[in-house]
């Protein structure tokens, strides 16, 4: 239920308060936005699994968005920045859709 | 027997929050406020937050191109544009000095009056024995000393064509008029060096008394001289080039 609070709290935040995002961060933001939303259901399946732990999840959902923000920083250094994002989102992409249908088949059965 | 998902997922949304379920509300939250930037961030910023670095390239350097060839056609303009002034101020130029030259030929062809600092001679003859000759001799003089113009009597305009003849009763006739005493020549000039040239020893004055005549000179700061020439279309002579 806090969980769910908290989520609600952030977008309020985002949305009324405008911060202005750095300059250098702007590329990695949706990156790590993603790669965050990952976690988040990974946690999520693991809860209905009856496996959660949430230093599992605190520390799952902060590497993820290094790691992704990281592999997009080295391609952009690399010169491959647009390709490595487009892997990293699919990957991340395929990631959330499985566990997505785990839970789906936890709650519906289905 | 594992609990079934949806029990326990029910039960979580009751349970007292603990501190597990405080550490997530803090991530989700920082979620919600990333994904919520994120699409602030997209939906306000143009249309090139979400593109690559290398579409970015590519645009900039379709821009800078494009750049280029608008500065290099703002120089193409500004040359025309100073090339014209240039041509429009040596026109303007040119206007200037056909103006001044119309202004000294005028003056000099006769067709305007005249004004100016210069003198007026008056030669009184009671004996009517000077003649052409010497007032010629004098308008010599006026003019070796300078004068711009010159009039004679209020009535004639000396000019390059003037004659001076003697009528049927030894009058002086200027350009086909006949004058009477005294005469009264005006000249426009320098006033000191015009009255030197009318009295200088052996000059026009002595000429004049030896005739039994007498010459006055008087200086002025301003002289008119508003007797105009005719001037006739030349029947014979053109212009050539040189």
């Amino acid at each position: 239920m806090i969980a769910v609070v908290g989520l609600l709290l952030g977008i309020l935040a985002g949305l009324l308060l405008e911060p202005a995002v750095p300059e250098p961060l702007q590329p990695y933001l949706p990156i790590a936005v993603v790669a965050a939303l990952d976690a988040v259901f990974g946690g999520l399946r693991a809860f209905l699994d009856g496996i959660f732990d949430d230093k599992v999840f605190v520390v799952s959902f902060v590497s993820n968005v290094l790691i992704a923000a990281l592999i997009v920083y080295l391609g952009d250094q690399l010169g491959v920045g647009g390709q490595l994002s487009t892997g990293v989102i699919v990957v991340l992409g395929i990631r959330i859709f499985s566990n997505v249908a785990a839970i789906r088949r936890h709650l519906f059965h289905a | 027997m594992p609990e079934p998902a949806r029990s326990r997922l029910a039960r979580a949304f009751i349970a007292r929050p603990g501190r597990g379920q405080l550490v997530v509300a803090v991530l989700l939250a920082s979620l919600g406020f990333a994904a919520a930037l994120q699409i602030r961030l997209t939906n306000t910023d143009g249309d090139f937050s979400g593109q690559r670095r290398q579409d970015l390239v590519a645009l900039l350097d379709s821009l800078s191109s494009a750049t280029d060839r608008t500065e290099s056609r703002i120089d193409e303009l500004e040359e025309a544009r100073d090339e014209l002034l240039t041509s429009s101020q040596r026109r303007q130029a040119a206007l200037e000095q056909g103006r001044s030259e119309l202004d000294v030929l005028a003056i000099l062809s006769g067709t305007v009056a005249a004004t100016g600092p210069g003198i007026t001679v008056t030669v009184t003859d009671p004996d009517g024995s000077v003649l052409a000759a010497s007032m010629l001799n004098g308008i010599e003089e006026l003019r070796d000393a300078g004068a711009e113009a010159i009039e004679v009597n209020d009535q004639v305009r000396v000019v390059a064509s003037t004659s001076f003849t003697e009528g049927a009763a030894d009058q002086i006739v200027v350009d086909d008029v006949t004058l009477l005493p005294p005469y009264v020549i005006d000249a426009i000039g320098s006033p000191q060096t015009l009255s030197e040239a009318m009295v200088f020893p052996g000059g026009f004055s002595d000429e004049v008394e030896e005739l039994g005549g007498a010459v006055s000179v008087e200086q002025l700061d301003v002289v008119r001289v508003d007797s105009l020439h005719k001037v006739e279309e030349p029947e014979y002579s053109q212009p050539t080039d040189r």
